[in-house]
């Protein structure tokens, strides 16, 4: 199945009930009143959206729909899919991952899938034709370097692996040597989940990026930041904490074949100014994508 | 910042009410507005928020309120108590069920935190002198037995496992187990799964009808949007749930979920995560969540954990020694060691009223220089201990090499506990008392 065929088919629920509401708002409505623009508050509010951007679209809408006059509830449908297209596609720049060894770190919060979202990543690279090798730097997790052992097997890559409760730095650079060793092109890290109000966890983190900044300067370097697609407003607050701290470049989108909403991912477009770089719409080894914006877009509305 | 949390939004917005004599129509409205830009902040389901803003509207609009004499009150706790009511009144209980063993079924969504919860519920358990059989129903997730015998050896409760066969039989067999070896509770940690997929949905039906436990629990993680609504509607209706248990409160999206269901699946809330640590886990209590969210500070469970953590015959010889100006490092020593025993500082400190999250945010509570501290304590004689004021130079030295500290560290030490002693002195002197009483009565609401 083609990644497209794939991103529809894990967003059919979500492109359901998305679109299948705002048709019906735009049905039960013959002309545009502000009836309407509340109908649709309410669909974007209940996605995730969240009330900041939300209030951004409708305003947008509002003021298309009276610069170009629109009086059919149908028409504005067209609109609002252009709006929040141009949201999303506004970050889709990407990051060049070329030198030998290149770094991935994979950061987040507990539970939002970061170890699975490693094994298909470091699949996707694989089927590149990269040679990867994995850094399982959570070693507070309990069995956490044991699941992302299992990926490994599963994908057939290399791994770096302490005992619970070593030093993740260490594990880092460890990798890093053993990278340089071996040949390998990319690096990806796990790191243990934490929550972005915990300072001390916070700095463990900025440790860990310092190491892959001093080990290897001149490489390209990718650190993402996973996000669970049925968190709610929170998600800005993460993207923010993290991206203070490491300096993200770009986030992972995972679970989005179970929310019935995707509108958290317009709301971090437009407040955080990230690209996303992956999409999780599945639990299968190939369930993880590049993240592609148009696609995406229309995927939600066709 | 758009998205601070709850409790300092509706801080904002009851200080803008506070300032003013009176509440009008309009002032209601207007804070009813911030009220519901908050919630709809802190993700409560929008259907949830239109409600309890017409609700709470109307009642705040009602002629108490416009010739109270305190208007900014009569908000609050209007507000306070609409969201109480929204979340129950009372904290609800585990059942135990007559005939050993009560069994608890865990379910959720995935990386909701089931597996570590858990080991957390057999921590909550054990301290009531019960022993737990954790039951490795997860056969999905790679290392997700592993990680449950991990967690569970370090909560001191078996684990059962058949590695990778039916979860049917696994939960089976597990209570068939502890019924034999008098085990008091069982609790199975199921895979997480969507709640849209039918197969695994199934799956949980069969093991509720195979091993009917006391009760079924939903996990779920706190920072979860709009869609908890559906993910508690949808588990609910296809297994049913008793209460549900709400994780990683101890970050800093409290809030949303827990009024959600509460108020569209009429379930309650058992336990919450609090935090990394085997026993975080708190019950559930509402009327204290309101009043946290209203940052009115969580005065009930810290009140809980003092009296967990202070034995009564020490806080009474404490206070005699107070009021006879005998406390001396010895006794300093043995108050740190108690408060050390209720929790992390910075948890402890966000629960007190009056005390700004904001500006805790940027504090940072060290634990560690607390064990310095009490290691510059331990390098002292009794004697030192009794009589503080000998500590000289050459004292202070030696303490400084035997604790691994510094000599400013042992200085900034004595000061501050020459500065205790001054402040309980006036304490003990009934004039300055007066000046504490008429506070607190401004404080009261």
């Amino acid at each position: 199945m083609s990644f497209f065929a794939k991103l529809k088919n894990g967003l059919t629920k979500t492109k359901k009930e998305f679109s299948e509401k705002i048709n019906s708002v735009f049905s039960a409505f013959v002309k545009v009143d502000e009836e309407l623009f509340e109908e649709l508050e309410e669909i974007l509010i209940m996605s995730d959206v969240g009330f900041e951007t939300t209030e951004y679209i409708l305003d947008e809408l509002r003021d298309k729909v009276k610069k170009s006059r629109i009086e059919e509830p149908d028409e504005i449908k067209n609109v609002l899919i252009d709006i929040i297209s141009e949201i999303l596609i506004q970050n889709s720049e990407n990051v060049q991952l070329n030198t030998k060894p290149s770094v991935i770190i994979v950061v987040g919060v507990n539970g939002v899938g970061k170890t699975t979202s490693i094994g298909k990543i470091a699949s996707y690279y694989k089927s590149l034709g990269k040679n990867v090798l994995l850094a399982a730097a959570d070693t507070f997790r309990a069995a956490a370097a044991e699941q992302l052992q299992i990926w490994a097997e599963r994908v057939d890559c290399d791994i770096v692996r302490h005992n619970e409760g070593a030093d993740p730095s260490a594990v880092v650079f460890d990798a890093i040597s053993a990278a340089k060793n071996r040949g390998s092109d990319l690096v990806i890290c796990d790191t243990a989940g934490r929550l972005h109000n915990k300072k001390n966890l916070m700095n463990e983190l900025e440790k860990i990026v310092r190491t892959v900044n001093r080990e290897l300067p001149d490489a390209d370097k990718e650190i993402l930041l996973v996000l669970d697609a049925t968190t709610g407003q929170n998600a800005i607050t993460q993207a923010k904490l993290f991206d203070e701290s490491t300096g993200l470049t770009g986030l992972v989108l995972t679970k989005l074949d179970g929310t019935a909403k995707g509108g958290v991912i317009i709301g971090l477009a437009n407040s955080q100014k990230l690209p996303v770089r992956f999409v999780g719409v599945g639990e299968q080894i190939d369930d993880l994508q590049p993240f592609n914006p148009e696609e995406f877009a229309k995927a939600l509305f066709e | 910042m758009a998205f601070d949390n709850l409790t300092e939004k509706l801080n904002s917005v009851f200080k803008k009410l506070s300032g003013k004599g009176k509440v009008n129509e309009s002032d209601v409205k207007e804070a009813m507005r911030m009220v519901k830009l908050a919630l709809l902040e802190a993700d409560v389901n929008f259907k949830v928020v239109k409600n309890f803003i017409s609700s709470a509207t109307e009642k705040a609009i009602g002629v108490q309120v416009l010739e109270s004499l305190t208007p900014a009150q009569q908000v609050i706790k209007i507000v306070k108590e609409e969201l109480t009511e929204l979340m129950g009144s009372e904290a609800y209980k585990p059942v135990i069920s007559p005939k050993s063993p009560s069994v608890y079924m865990l379910m959720g969504l995935q990386g909701a935190g089931k597996t570590t919860t858990c080991a957390k519920i057999a921590s909550y358990f054990s301290k009531q002198n019960k022993n737990t059989l954790l039951v490795a129903c997860d056969i999905y997730r790679p290392a997700a037995i592993e990680q449950l015998k991990v967690v569970g050896s370090k909560v001191g409760a078996d684990v059962f496992s058949l590695g990778v066969s039916d979860p049917v039989k696994i939960a089976v067999e597990a209570v068939d187990y502890a019924r034999n070896k008098d085990i008091d509770i069982v609790i199975l940690d199921t895979a997480g799964r969507l709640h849209i997929d039918e197969g695994l949905m199934e799956e949980l039906q069969r093991i509720r009808d195979a091993v009917n436990p006391t009760e079924l629990y939903l996990t779920l993680d706190a920072m979860t949007g709009q869609d908890a609504v559906n993910v508690a509607k949808s588990f609910d209706e296809q297994i049913g749930i008793d209460a549900t248990i709400l994780t990683k409160l101890d970050g800093d999206a409290r809030g949303g979920a827990a009024l959600s269901i509460r108020a569209v699946v009429g379930k309650p809330i058992v336990f919450c995560g609090m935090g990394e640590k085997l026993d975080d886990l708190d019950l559930f209590y509402p009327d204290r969540m309101a009043s946290r969210i209203l940052g009115m500070g969580d005065v009930l469970t810290l009140i809980d954990k003092a009296q967990e953590a202070f034995d009564e015959k020490q806080a009474i010889e404490l206070e005699k020694k107070i009021r006879s100006q005998t406390f001396n490092l010895n006794d300093f020593l043995d108050q740190f060691q108690q408060m050390k025993k209720m929790g992390p500082m910075d948890q402890l400190l966000g629960m007190l009223p009056g005390v700004d999250n904001k500006a805790l945010k940027g504090l940072n509570v060290d634990d560690r220089k607390m064990a310095q501290t009490e290691a510059i304590i331990k390098s002292m004689t009794m004697l030192e201990r009794e009589k503080p004021s000998i500590i000289d130079y050459s004292r202070r030295k030696r303490i400084a090499a035997g604790s691994g500290t510094t000599l400013t560290q042992v200085n900034a030490l004595l000061k501050q506990f020459e500065q205790m002693q001054k402040m309980m002195k006036q304490f003990t002197n009934p004039k300055q008392m007066k000046k504490f009483k008429g506070l607190s009565s401004k404080l009261g609401l």
